[in-house]
Protein backbone atom coordinates (compact mmCIF):
# COMPACT_ATOMS: atom_id res chain seq x y z
CA UNK A 1 0.00 0.00 0.00
CA UNK A 2 1.18 3.68 -0.59
CA UNK A 3 -0.04 6.24 1.67
CA UNK A 4 -0.28 10.30 1.48
CA UNK A 5 3.18 11.02 2.20
CA UNK A 6 4.50 8.28 -0.70
CA UNK A 7 2.71 9.99 -2.74
CA UNK A 8 4.20 13.37 -2.11
CA UNK A 9 7.76 12.21 -1.84
CA UNK A 10 7.12 9.97 -5.18
CA UNK A 11 6.06 13.11 -6.83
CA UNK A 12 8.23 15.57 -5.25
CA UNK A 13 11.03 12.93 -7.50
CA UNK A 14 8.73 13.22 -10.44
CA UNK A 15 8.78 17.11 -10.61
CA UNK A 16 5.01 16.58 -10.75
CA UNK A 17 2.39 19.15 -8.84
CA UNK A 18 0.10 17.51 -7.55
CA UNK A 19 -3.61 18.87 -5.40
CA UNK A 20 -4.60 17.61 -2.36
CA UNK A 21 -7.47 15.73 -3.77
CA UNK A 22 -5.21 13.89 -6.74
CA UNK A 23 -3.19 12.72 -3.84
CA UNK A 24 -5.79 10.44 -2.57
CA UNK A 25 -7.15 9.18 -5.69
CA UNK A 26 -3.48 8.17 -6.71
CA UNK A 27 -2.60 6.65 -3.21
CA UNK A 28 -5.61 4.66 -4.11
CA UNK A 29 -4.82 3.75 -7.69
CA UNK A 30 -1.26 3.20 -7.51
CA UNK A 31 -1.76 0.73 -4.57
CA UNK A 32 -4.36 -1.19 -6.50
CA UNK A 33 -2.25 -1.43 -9.47
CA UNK A 34 0.97 -2.53 -7.12
CA UNK A 35 -1.28 -5.12 -5.49
CA UNK A 36 -1.86 -6.77 -9.29
CA UNK A 37 2.20 -6.69 -9.92
CA UNK A 38 2.71 -8.09 -6.51
CA UNK A 39 1.55 -11.08 -8.00
CA UNK A 40 5.28 -11.67 -9.12
CA UNK A 41 7.06 -11.27 -6.02
CA UNK A 42 6.07 -14.95 -5.63
CA UNK A 43 7.90 -16.62 -8.17
CA UNK A 44 11.40 -18.06 -7.74
CA UNK A 45 13.66 -15.70 -9.59
CA UNK A 46 16.82 -17.25 -8.40
CA UNK A 47 19.72 -17.01 -10.83
CA UNK A 48 17.81 -15.51 -13.60
CA UNK A 49 19.54 -12.97 -15.09
CA UNK A 50 17.70 -9.39 -15.68
CA UNK A 51 16.74 -8.23 -19.43
CA UNK A 52 17.37 -4.65 -20.04
CA UNK A 53 16.77 -5.62 -23.73
CA UNK A 54 14.86 -8.14 -25.53
CA UNK A 55 18.19 -7.98 -28.17
CA UNK A 56 20.91 -8.01 -26.60
CA UNK A 57 23.41 -5.61 -28.10
CA UNK A 58 27.19 -4.31 -26.45
CA UNK A 59 29.29 -1.50 -27.15
CA UNK A 60 27.91 -0.20 -30.28
CA UNK A 61 30.18 2.42 -31.17
CA UNK A 62 30.41 4.93 -33.98
CA UNK A 63 33.45 6.46 -35.85
CA UNK A 64 33.67 9.46 -33.46
CA UNK A 65 33.97 12.27 -36.80
CA UNK A 66 32.36 15.24 -36.77
CA UNK A 67 29.45 16.05 -38.48
CA UNK A 68 26.47 18.37 -38.90
CA UNK A 69 24.03 18.55 -35.97
CA UNK A 70 21.12 21.25 -35.56
CA UNK A 71 21.89 25.06 -35.86
CA UNK A 72 21.64 27.22 -32.96
CA UNK A 73 18.76 28.82 -34.46
CA UNK A 74 16.70 25.38 -35.24
CA UNK A 75 17.18 24.13 -31.31
CA UNK A 76 15.93 27.18 -29.87
CA UNK A 77 12.72 27.43 -32.28
CA UNK A 78 10.61 25.64 -30.55
CA UNK A 79 11.83 26.80 -26.88
CA UNK A 80 9.16 28.78 -24.93
CA UNK A 81 12.08 31.70 -23.55
CA UNK A 82 15.53 32.05 -24.93
CA UNK A 83 17.63 35.03 -25.20
CA UNK A 84 18.71 34.27 -28.21
CA UNK A 85 21.44 32.55 -27.66
CA UNK A 86 20.24 30.12 -25.48
CA UNK A 87 17.34 28.68 -23.31
CA UNK A 88 15.99 31.27 -20.14
CA UNK A 89 14.51 29.57 -17.27
CA UNK A 90 13.31 30.98 -14.16
CA UNK A 91 16.19 30.92 -11.20
CA UNK A 92 16.84 27.54 -9.05
CA UNK A 93 15.66 27.50 -5.59
CA UNK A 94 12.31 28.50 -4.02
CA UNK A 95 11.24 25.25 -5.35
CA UNK A 96 8.58 22.61 -3.02
CA UNK B 1 -10.42 5.02 -66.66
CA UNK B 2 -13.28 4.57 -64.14
CA UNK B 3 -10.99 2.27 -61.78
CA UNK B 4 -12.10 3.15 -57.97
CA UNK B 5 -8.40 3.87 -56.48
CA UNK B 6 -9.61 3.70 -52.69
CA UNK B 7 -11.21 0.24 -53.45
CA UNK B 8 -7.86 -1.30 -54.35
CA UNK B 9 -5.01 -2.84 -52.22
CA UNK B 10 -1.52 -0.51 -52.22
CA UNK B 11 0.08 -3.13 -53.42
CA UNK B 12 -2.81 -3.53 -56.42
CA UNK B 13 -2.65 0.06 -56.72
CA UNK B 14 1.49 0.21 -57.23
CA UNK B 15 1.33 -2.21 -59.47
CA UNK B 16 -1.10 0.07 -61.48
CA UNK B 17 0.81 2.90 -60.91
CA UNK B 18 3.72 1.09 -62.81
CA UNK B 19 1.74 0.23 -65.59
CA UNK B 20 0.79 3.99 -65.91
CA UNK B 21 -2.89 3.25 -65.71
CA UNK B 22 -2.69 5.52 -62.51
CA UNK B 23 -1.30 8.94 -62.43
CA UNK B 24 0.12 9.81 -59.16
CA UNK B 25 -1.23 13.22 -59.30
CA UNK B 26 -4.61 11.54 -59.81
CA UNK B 27 -3.90 9.39 -56.74
CA UNK B 28 -2.77 11.81 -54.47
CA UNK B 29 -5.90 14.49 -55.54
CA UNK B 30 -8.19 11.21 -54.84
CA UNK B 31 -6.95 10.51 -51.01
CA UNK B 32 -6.80 13.88 -49.88
CA UNK B 33 -10.62 13.86 -50.69
CA UNK B 34 -11.15 10.76 -48.69
CA UNK B 35 -8.32 12.04 -45.82
CA UNK B 36 -11.09 15.32 -45.69
CA UNK B 37 -13.32 13.14 -45.07
CA UNK B 38 -12.39 12.33 -41.53
CA UNK B 39 -15.37 12.21 -39.16
CA UNK B 40 -13.98 10.17 -36.90
CA UNK B 41 -11.19 12.35 -35.15
CA UNK B 42 -8.94 9.84 -36.84
CA UNK B 43 -6.26 12.38 -38.47
CA UNK B 44 -4.67 14.88 -36.34
CA UNK B 45 -2.98 16.98 -39.62
CA UNK B 46 -4.05 16.67 -42.92
CA UNK B 47 -1.73 17.88 -45.80
CA UNK B 48 -2.85 20.78 -48.28
CA UNK B 49 -0.94 18.97 -50.73
CA UNK B 50 0.86 15.36 -51.25
CA UNK B 51 4.74 16.25 -51.38
CA UNK B 52 6.42 13.83 -53.41
CA UNK B 53 9.76 11.76 -52.19
CA UNK B 54 11.38 9.28 -53.95
CA UNK B 55 9.70 10.29 -57.48
CA UNK B 56 10.24 6.16 -58.53
CA UNK B 57 10.32 4.42 -55.49
CA UNK B 58 9.18 0.88 -54.41
CA UNK B 59 6.03 2.34 -52.72
CA UNK B 60 4.78 3.66 -55.99
CA UNK B 61 3.64 7.19 -54.40
CA UNK B 62 0.80 5.65 -52.30
CA UNK B 63 0.87 7.96 -49.46
CA UNK B 64 0.88 7.28 -45.81
CA UNK B 65 -0.80 8.23 -42.38
CA UNK B 66 1.84 8.69 -39.80
CA UNK B 67 0.51 8.25 -36.24
CA UNK B 68 1.28 11.62 -34.22
CA UNK B 69 4.45 10.91 -32.23
CA UNK B 70 6.63 10.36 -35.37
CA UNK B 71 8.73 13.51 -35.62
CA UNK B 72 7.61 15.09 -39.06
CA UNK B 73 9.85 18.36 -39.42
CA UNK B 74 7.71 21.36 -40.07
CA UNK B 75 4.75 19.47 -39.01
CA UNK B 76 2.98 19.49 -35.82
CA UNK B 77 4.00 16.14 -34.04
CA UNK B 78 2.20 16.16 -30.21
CA UNK B 79 2.24 12.24 -29.21
CA UNK B 80 -1.33 12.82 -28.49
CA UNK B 81 -0.24 15.18 -25.51
CA UNK B 82 -1.48 18.92 -24.47
CA UNK B 83 2.31 19.33 -23.52
CA UNK B 84 3.04 19.22 -26.75
CA UNK B 85 0.37 20.81 -28.10
CA UNK B 86 1.54 22.88 -31.98
CA UNK B 87 5.51 21.25 -31.33
CA UNK B 88 6.77 21.91 -35.01
CA UNK B 89 9.89 19.29 -34.72
CA UNK B 90 12.97 20.36 -36.38
CA UNK B 91 13.87 17.09 -37.89
CA UNK B 92 11.66 14.06 -39.34
CA UNK B 93 12.32 10.18 -38.02
CA UNK B 94 14.45 7.93 -39.62
CA UNK B 95 11.55 5.89 -40.62
CA UNK B 96 9.11 8.62 -41.82
CA UNK B 97 12.20 9.75 -43.98
CA UNK B 98 13.10 6.64 -45.89
CA UNK B 99 9.41 5.20 -46.63
CA UNK B 100 8.97 8.88 -48.47
CA UNK B 101 12.29 8.39 -50.23
CA UNK B 102 10.64 4.71 -51.07
CA UNK B 103 7.91 6.16 -52.45
CA UNK B 104 5.08 6.37 -49.67
CA UNK B 105 4.88 10.34 -48.85
CA UNK B 106 3.61 11.55 -46.20
CA UNK B 107 -0.68 12.91 -46.46
CA UNK B 108 -1.73 12.93 -42.47
CA UNK B 109 -1.13 12.67 -39.28
CA UNK B 110 -3.17 10.53 -36.94
CA UNK B 111 -4.59 10.70 -33.06
CA UNK B 112 -3.28 8.77 -30.51
CA UNK B 113 -3.37 8.34 -26.76
CA UNK B 114 -1.19 10.24 -25.00
CA UNK B 115 2.36 9.14 -25.13
CA UNK B 116 1.01 5.95 -26.91
CA UNK B 117 -0.40 4.87 -22.88
CA UNK B 118 -3.63 3.67 -23.30
CA UNK B 119 -5.49 0.70 -24.90
CA UNK B 120 -8.47 3.05 -26.19
CA UNK B 121 -7.79 6.58 -27.46
CA UNK B 122 -9.22 8.01 -24.71
CA UNK B 123 -6.08 9.67 -23.50
CA UNK B 124 -5.64 11.62 -26.22
CA UNK B 125 -5.56 15.44 -25.30
CA UNK B 126 -7.61 16.18 -28.78
CA UNK B 127 -10.33 14.02 -28.21
CA UNK B 128 -11.32 10.25 -28.40
CA UNK B 129 -11.19 8.29 -31.82
CA UNK B 130 -14.11 6.60 -32.79
CA UNK B 131 -14.74 3.37 -34.33
CA UNK B 132 -15.70 3.46 -37.73
CA UNK B 133 -17.85 0.36 -37.01
CA UNK B 134 -19.33 2.12 -34.41
CA UNK B 135 -19.07 5.19 -33.28
CA UNK B 136 -20.12 4.75 -29.85
CA UNK B 137 -16.98 2.61 -29.48
CA UNK B 138 -13.21 2.67 -28.65
CA UNK B 139 -11.02 2.09 -31.70
CA UNK B 140 -8.09 0.80 -29.79
CA UNK B 141 -5.14 2.10 -28.79
CA UNK B 142 -2.64 3.06 -28.72
CA UNK B 143 -2.06 3.66 -32.56
CA UNK B 144 -6.40 3.95 -32.98
CA UNK B 145 -6.36 6.83 -35.38
CA UNK B 146 -4.23 4.68 -37.50
CA UNK B 147 -6.12 2.22 -37.38
CA UNK B 148 -9.64 3.48 -37.55
CA UNK B 149 -8.18 6.08 -40.72
CA UNK B 150 -7.49 2.84 -42.56
CA UNK B 151 -10.41 0.91 -41.52
CA UNK B 152 -12.09 3.81 -43.11
CA UNK B 153 -10.68 4.23 -45.85
CA UNK B 154 -9.12 7.84 -45.45
CA UNK B 155 -5.69 6.93 -45.95
CA UNK B 156 -4.31 4.00 -47.76
CA UNK B 157 -2.15 2.98 -45.13
CA UNK B 158 -0.59 4.07 -41.67
CA UNK B 159 2.48 3.73 -39.58
CA UNK B 160 1.42 2.74 -35.77
CA UNK B 161 4.25 2.24 -32.55
CA UNK B 162 3.34 -0.93 -30.53
CA UNK B 163 4.80 -0.99 -26.95
CA UNK B 164 2.54 -3.50 -25.25
CA UNK B 165 0.12 -4.10 -27.92
CA UNK B 166 -0.56 -1.01 -29.25
CA UNK B 167 -0.59 -1.68 -33.54
CA UNK B 168 -2.20 -4.86 -32.93
CA UNK B 169 -4.80 -4.12 -30.73
CA UNK B 170 -6.46 -1.48 -32.45
CA UNK B 171 -5.80 -2.80 -35.66
CA UNK B 172 -8.13 -6.20 -34.08
CA UNK B 173 -11.08 -4.18 -32.84
CA UNK B 174 -10.71 -1.76 -36.25
CA UNK B 175 -10.72 -5.10 -38.78
CA UNK B 176 -7.22 -3.87 -40.43
CA UNK B 177 -4.25 -5.87 -40.15
CA UNK B 178 -1.34 -5.09 -37.92
CA UNK B 179 2.39 -6.01 -37.95
CA UNK B 180 4.77 -5.17 -35.05
CA UNK B 181 8.80 -6.01 -36.13
CA UNK B 182 10.98 -7.70 -34.67
CA UNK B 183 12.61 -5.19 -31.25
CA UNK B 184 15.30 -3.31 -33.42
CA UNK B 185 14.44 -4.33 -36.95
CA UNK B 186 12.93 -0.59 -37.54
CA UNK B 187 14.84 2.92 -36.12
CA UNK B 188 13.55 4.54 -33.27
CA UNK B 189 15.15 8.04 -34.47
CA UNK B 190 12.44 10.70 -34.02
CA UNK B 191 9.63 8.43 -31.92
CA UNK B 192 8.37 10.81 -29.17
CA UNK B 193 9.43 7.69 -27.25
CA UNK B 194 7.60 6.09 -24.34
CA UNK B 195 9.26 2.47 -23.16
CA UNK B 196 12.47 2.80 -25.54
CA UNK B 197 13.06 -1.10 -24.82
CA UNK B 198 9.89 -1.84 -25.99
CA UNK B 199 8.42 0.82 -28.56
CA UNK B 200 8.82 0.07 -32.26
CA UNK B 201 7.69 0.96 -35.78
CA UNK B 202 5.05 -1.21 -37.82
CA UNK B 203 2.42 -1.15 -40.27
CA UNK B 204 -1.21 -0.47 -40.62
CA UNK B 205 -2.96 -1.78 -43.78
CA UNK B 206 -5.88 -3.50 -45.07
CA UNK B 207 -4.28 -6.55 -46.81
CA UNK B 208 -1.19 -8.78 -45.26
CA UNK B 209 0.80 -8.10 -48.28
CA UNK B 210 0.80 -4.19 -47.93
CA UNK B 211 1.92 -4.98 -44.29
CA UNK B 212 4.67 -6.27 -45.57
CA UNK B 213 5.51 -4.19 -48.53
CA UNK B 214 5.55 -1.27 -46.08
CA UNK B 215 7.55 -3.59 -43.68
CA UNK B 216 9.88 -4.15 -46.36
CA UNK B 217 11.25 -0.29 -46.34
CA UNK B 218 11.00 0.39 -42.98
CA UNK B 219 14.16 -2.01 -41.96
CA UNK B 220 18.04 -1.02 -41.53
CA UNK B 221 20.43 -0.34 -38.95
CA UNK B 222 20.48 3.43 -38.13
CA UNK B 223 23.47 5.24 -37.00
CA UNK B 224 21.52 7.43 -34.88
CA UNK B 225 19.43 4.65 -32.77
CA UNK B 226 22.07 2.23 -31.24
CA UNK B 227 19.63 -0.69 -30.52
CA UNK B 228 18.48 -0.60 -34.17
CA UNK B 229 20.11 -4.09 -36.04
CA UNK B 230 20.27 -4.99 -39.60
CA UNK B 231 17.60 -7.50 -40.23
CA UNK B 232 19.35 -10.84 -41.21
CA UNK B 233 16.63 -11.51 -44.73
CA UNK B 234 15.46 -9.28 -46.87
CA UNK B 235 11.44 -8.70 -46.16
CA UNK B 236 10.07 -10.37 -49.77
CA UNK B 237 6.59 -9.69 -51.32
CA UNK B 238 4.17 -11.35 -49.35
CA UNK B 239 3.24 -14.97 -51.08
CA UNK B 240 0.08 -17.51 -49.02
CA UNK B 241 2.15 -20.21 -47.18
CA UNK B 242 1.67 -23.29 -47.91
CA UNK B 243 0.28 -24.00 -44.68
CA UNK B 244 1.28 -28.24 -45.19
CA UNK B 245 3.16 -29.35 -42.11
CA UNK B 246 3.26 -26.05 -40.44
CA UNK B 247 3.05 -26.49 -36.67
CA UNK B 248 0.56 -23.60 -34.37
CA UNK B 249 1.06 -23.71 -31.05
CA UNK B 250 -2.25 -22.42 -28.65
CA UNK B 251 -0.57 -20.98 -25.59
CA UNK B 252 -3.23 -21.76 -22.99
CA UNK B 253 -2.41 -18.95 -20.46
CA UNK B 254 -3.88 -16.24 -23.20
CA UNK B 255 -6.50 -17.99 -24.89
CA UNK B 256 -8.80 -19.74 -21.82
CA UNK B 257 -9.93 -17.35 -19.17
CA UNK B 258 -10.89 -13.71 -20.08
CA UNK B 259 -11.57 -14.78 -23.71
CA UNK B 260 -14.79 -13.53 -24.58
CA UNK B 261 -17.02 -16.38 -25.81
CA UNK B 262 -17.44 -15.02 -29.40
CA UNK B 263 -13.89 -14.04 -29.81
CA UNK B 264 -12.83 -17.03 -28.94
CA UNK B 265 -15.37 -19.05 -31.37
CA UNK B 266 -14.02 -17.06 -33.99
CA UNK B 267 -10.23 -17.69 -32.65
CA UNK B 268 -11.58 -21.64 -32.95
CA UNK B 269 -12.67 -21.17 -36.54
CA UNK B 270 -9.88 -19.64 -37.91
CA UNK B 271 -7.62 -23.08 -36.15
CA UNK B 272 -9.91 -25.13 -37.64
CA UNK B 273 -9.20 -23.39 -41.01
CA UNK B 274 -5.96 -23.72 -40.79
CA UNK B 275 -5.74 -27.52 -40.26
CA UNK B 276 -8.23 -27.90 -43.44
CA UNK B 277 -4.73 -25.78 -44.92
CA UNK B 278 -2.43 -28.76 -43.50
CA UNK B 279 -1.47 -27.60 -40.18
CA UNK B 280 -1.23 -28.77 -37.19
CA UNK B 281 -2.27 -27.28 -34.16
CA UNK B 282 -1.21 -28.05 -30.76
CA UNK B 283 -1.82 -26.67 -27.17
CA UNK B 284 1.95 -24.84 -26.37
CA UNK B 285 2.65 -24.03 -22.89
CA UNK B 286 4.07 -20.49 -22.11
CA UNK B 287 4.01 -20.71 -18.38
CA UNK B 288 5.69 -16.82 -17.60
CA UNK B 289 2.75 -15.57 -19.64
CA UNK B 290 0.45 -14.97 -16.94
CA UNK B 291 2.86 -12.88 -15.00
CA UNK B 292 3.76 -10.45 -18.69
CA UNK B 293 1.04 -8.01 -17.94
CA UNK B 294 2.88 -7.70 -13.84
CA UNK B 295 6.14 -7.61 -15.59
CA UNK B 296 4.89 -5.06 -18.26
CA UNK B 297 3.00 -2.38 -15.77
CA UNK B 298 6.68 -2.06 -13.93
CA UNK B 299 9.06 -2.14 -16.73
CA UNK B 300 6.69 0.20 -19.44
CA UNK B 301 6.39 2.86 -16.42
CA UNK B 302 9.68 3.10 -15.29
CA UNK B 303 11.09 3.97 -18.29
CA UNK B 304 8.61 5.98 -19.17
CA UNK B 305 9.15 8.46 -16.33
CA UNK B 306 12.37 8.58 -17.23
CA UNK B 307 11.98 9.18 -20.96
CA UNK B 308 9.16 11.69 -20.11
CA UNK B 309 11.72 13.65 -17.75
CA UNK B 310 12.73 15.63 -20.93
CA UNK B 311 9.38 17.70 -20.77
CA UNK B 312 9.81 20.25 -18.23
CA UNK B 313 8.86 23.57 -20.22
CA UNK B 314 12.82 24.40 -20.92
CA UNK B 315 13.27 23.52 -24.63
CA UNK B 316 10.01 23.12 -26.66
CA UNK B 317 6.70 22.54 -25.52
CA UNK B 318 4.66 23.61 -23.28
CA UNK B 319 5.49 26.31 -20.20
CA UNK B 320 3.11 27.27 -17.06
CA UNK B 321 5.59 29.80 -14.62
CA UNK B 322 3.34 30.29 -11.47
CA UNK B 323 6.48 32.56 -10.19
CA UNK B 324 8.23 30.12 -8.02
CA UNK B 325 11.65 29.17 -9.41
CA UNK B 326 12.87 26.43 -11.65
CA UNK B 327 11.32 23.81 -9.40
CA UNK B 328 8.04 25.21 -9.34
CA UNK B 329 7.96 25.89 -13.14
CA UNK B 330 8.58 22.07 -13.95
CA UNK B 331 6.28 20.93 -12.04
CA UNK B 332 3.53 23.46 -12.81
CA UNK B 333 3.95 22.51 -16.30
CA UNK B 334 4.30 18.63 -15.94
CA UNK B 335 0.73 19.31 -13.82
CA UNK B 336 -0.97 20.93 -16.68
CA UNK B 337 0.69 19.46 -19.64
CA UNK B 338 0.31 15.76 -19.23
CA UNK B 339 -2.99 13.96 -18.51
CA UNK B 340 -4.35 11.43 -15.69
CA UNK B 341 -2.97 7.99 -17.45
CA UNK B 342 0.56 9.66 -18.19
CA UNK B 343 0.91 11.20 -14.32
CA UNK B 344 -0.52 8.01 -12.86
CA UNK B 345 2.57 5.71 -15.39
CA UNK B 346 5.19 8.64 -14.06
CA UNK B 347 4.28 8.09 -10.57
CA UNK B 348 4.31 4.40 -10.85
CA UNK B 349 7.64 4.59 -12.52
CA UNK B 350 8.85 6.55 -10.18
CA UNK B 351 8.13 4.72 -7.50
CA UNK B 352 9.46 1.46 -8.93
CA UNK B 353 12.75 3.32 -9.57
CA UNK B 354 12.92 4.62 -6.54
CA UNK B 355 15.78 4.27 -3.95
CA UNK B 356 14.70 1.16 -1.73
CA UNK B 357 12.45 -0.64 -3.91
CA UNK B 358 14.28 -0.76 -7.51
CA UNK B 359 15.26 -4.28 -6.62
CA UNK B 360 11.85 -5.20 -5.76
CA UNK B 361 9.83 -3.87 -8.66
CA UNK B 362 12.02 -2.98 -11.56
CA UNK B 363 14.72 -5.52 -10.94
CA UNK B 364 11.59 -8.44 -10.40
CA UNK B 365 10.26 -7.06 -13.93
CA UNK B 366 13.32 -7.56 -15.43
CA UNK B 367 13.82 -10.70 -14.22
CA UNK B 368 10.73 -12.55 -15.06
CA UNK B 369 11.09 -10.75 -18.82
CA UNK B 370 14.02 -13.29 -19.28
CA UNK B 371 11.43 -16.20 -18.10
CA UNK B 372 8.86 -14.81 -20.73
CA UNK B 373 11.89 -14.66 -23.65
CA UNK B 374 12.69 -18.35 -22.35
CA UNK B 375 9.23 -19.52 -22.91
CA UNK B 376 8.89 -18.30 -26.29
CA UNK B 377 12.83 -19.82 -27.08
CA UNK B 378 11.05 -23.02 -25.21
CA UNK B 379 8.17 -22.90 -27.91
CA UNK B 380 10.04 -22.31 -30.73
CA UNK B 381 11.26 -25.44 -30.55
CA UNK B 382 8.13 -27.31 -31.48
CA UNK B 383 6.52 -24.59 -33.26
CA UNK B 384 6.91 -22.80 -35.91
CA UNK B 385 4.19 -19.76 -34.49
CA UNK B 386 2.13 -19.06 -31.77
CA UNK B 387 -1.74 -17.91 -32.55
CA UNK B 388 -3.81 -16.57 -29.98
CA UNK B 389 -6.88 -13.72 -30.07
CA UNK B 390 -5.21 -10.51 -30.51
CA UNK B 391 -7.42 -8.51 -27.60
CA UNK B 392 -9.41 -10.73 -25.50
CA UNK B 393 -12.43 -8.60 -26.28
CA UNK B 394 -14.22 -6.53 -29.69
CA UNK B 395 -14.24 -2.51 -29.37
CA UNK B 396 -15.64 -1.48 -25.88
CA UNK B 397 -17.94 1.23 -25.39
CA UNK B 398 -16.64 4.31 -25.23
CA UNK B 399 -16.29 5.43 -21.28
CA UNK B 400 -16.76 1.85 -20.35
CA UNK B 401 -13.06 1.10 -19.03
CA UNK B 402 -12.06 4.69 -18.50
CA UNK B 403 -12.46 4.85 -14.32
CA UNK B 404 -10.72 1.67 -13.58
CA UNK B 405 -6.78 1.67 -15.23
CA UNK B 406 -6.45 -1.98 -14.33
CA UNK B 407 -9.42 -3.25 -16.25
CA UNK B 408 -7.76 -0.93 -19.25
CA UNK B 409 -4.39 -2.66 -18.77
CA UNK B 410 -5.77 -5.90 -18.78
CA UNK B 411 -7.11 -6.22 -22.52
CA UNK B 412 -3.14 -6.32 -23.36
CA UNK B 413 -2.96 -9.59 -21.96
CA UNK B 414 -2.50 -11.34 -25.44
CA UNK B 415 -0.22 -8.37 -26.70
CA UNK B 416 2.35 -7.75 -23.88
CA UNK B 417 4.55 -10.89 -23.70
CA UNK B 418 5.46 -10.88 -27.33
CA UNK B 419 6.37 -7.44 -26.38
CA UNK B 420 8.53 -8.12 -23.84
CA UNK B 421 10.68 -10.83 -26.01
CA UNK B 422 10.58 -8.48 -28.39
CA UNK B 423 9.37 -10.97 -31.50
CA UNK B 424 7.31 -9.88 -34.34
CA UNK B 425 3.45 -10.78 -34.20
CA UNK B 426 0.80 -9.76 -36.25
CA UNK B 427 -3.08 -9.40 -35.91
CA UNK B 428 -4.97 -10.26 -39.15
CA UNK B 429 -8.91 -9.66 -39.39
CA UNK B 430 -10.66 -12.76 -38.04
CA UNK B 431 -14.05 -11.83 -39.32
CA UNK B 432 -16.55 -10.28 -36.63
CA UNK B 433 -18.77 -10.92 -33.26
CA UNK B 434 -22.02 -9.32 -32.97
CA UNK B 435 -21.04 -7.10 -35.81
CA UNK B 436 -17.55 -6.18 -34.46
CA UNK B 437 -14.13 -6.92 -35.77
CA UNK B 438 -11.80 -9.65 -34.09
CA UNK B 439 -8.26 -10.43 -34.61
CA UNK B 440 -6.20 -12.92 -35.00
CA UNK B 441 -2.83 -12.99 -33.72
CA UNK B 442 0.63 -14.96 -34.94
CA UNK B 443 3.48 -14.47 -33.43
CA UNK B 444 6.98 -16.25 -34.79
CA UNK B 445 11.05 -16.04 -33.63
CA UNK B 446 12.85 -12.93 -33.76
CA UNK B 447 13.14 -12.03 -37.41
CA UNK B 448 10.87 -14.22 -38.72
CA UNK B 449 8.46 -11.82 -40.25
CA UNK B 450 8.34 -13.46 -43.66
CA UNK B 451 7.44 -16.57 -41.72
CA UNK B 452 4.68 -15.02 -39.95
CA UNK B 453 3.24 -12.52 -43.20
CA UNK B 454 3.29 -15.70 -45.32
CA UNK B 455 1.13 -17.74 -42.15
CA UNK B 456 -1.09 -14.54 -42.06
CA UNK B 457 -1.57 -13.88 -45.80
CA UNK B 458 -2.70 -18.23 -45.96
CA UNK B 459 -5.05 -17.44 -43.54
CA UNK B 460 -6.29 -13.82 -44.98
CA UNK B 461 -7.27 -16.03 -48.13
CA UNK B 462 -9.20 -18.50 -46.26
CA UNK B 463 -10.90 -16.06 -44.28
CA UNK B 464 -11.86 -13.15 -46.81
CA UNK B 465 -12.71 -10.72 -44.56
CA UNK B 466 -14.89 -8.07 -45.51
CA UNK B 467 -14.41 -4.43 -44.35
CA UNK B 468 -16.32 -2.33 -46.02
CA UNK B 469 -19.18 -1.49 -43.61
CA UNK B 470 -16.12 0.97 -41.89
CA UNK B 471 -15.89 2.51 -45.34
CA UNK B 472 -16.86 6.44 -45.01
CA UNK B 473 -18.93 6.68 -47.90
Amino acid sequence: MIDRSEVLHIAKLARLSISDEEVDVLAAELSGILDHVEMISKLDLAGVEPSAHSVAQTGWLRPDVPHESLSREKALDQAPATNGEGFEVPPPGSGS
Amino acid sequence: MSTDITKLSVTETVAAVAAGDISKANLHATWLDRARLDDLNALSWVADRVKLGGEDGPLGGVPLGVKDLFCTEGVPSQSGSKILEGYLPPYTATVVEALTEAGAPLIAKTHQDEFAMGSSNENCAFGPVLNPWDRGRVPGGSSGGSAAAVAAGLVPWALGTDTGGSIRQPAALCGVVGLKPTYGSVSRYGMIAFASSLDQAGPITRTVADAGLLYSQMTGKDPRDATSVEHPDSVEPVVPMDLTGVRLGVPEELTGEGVEPGVREAFEATLDLARSLGATVAPCPLPHAPHALSAYYLIAPAECSSNLARLDGVRFGLRVDPDEGLDGMYGATRAAGFGREVRRRIMLGTYALSSGYYDAYYGRAQRVRTLISQDFDTAFEDFDAIVTPTSPSVAFELGSKTADPLSMYLSDFCTVPMSLAGIPAISIPNGLSDGLPVGFQIAGPAFSENRILGIAAALEDGLKFDGSPAWIA
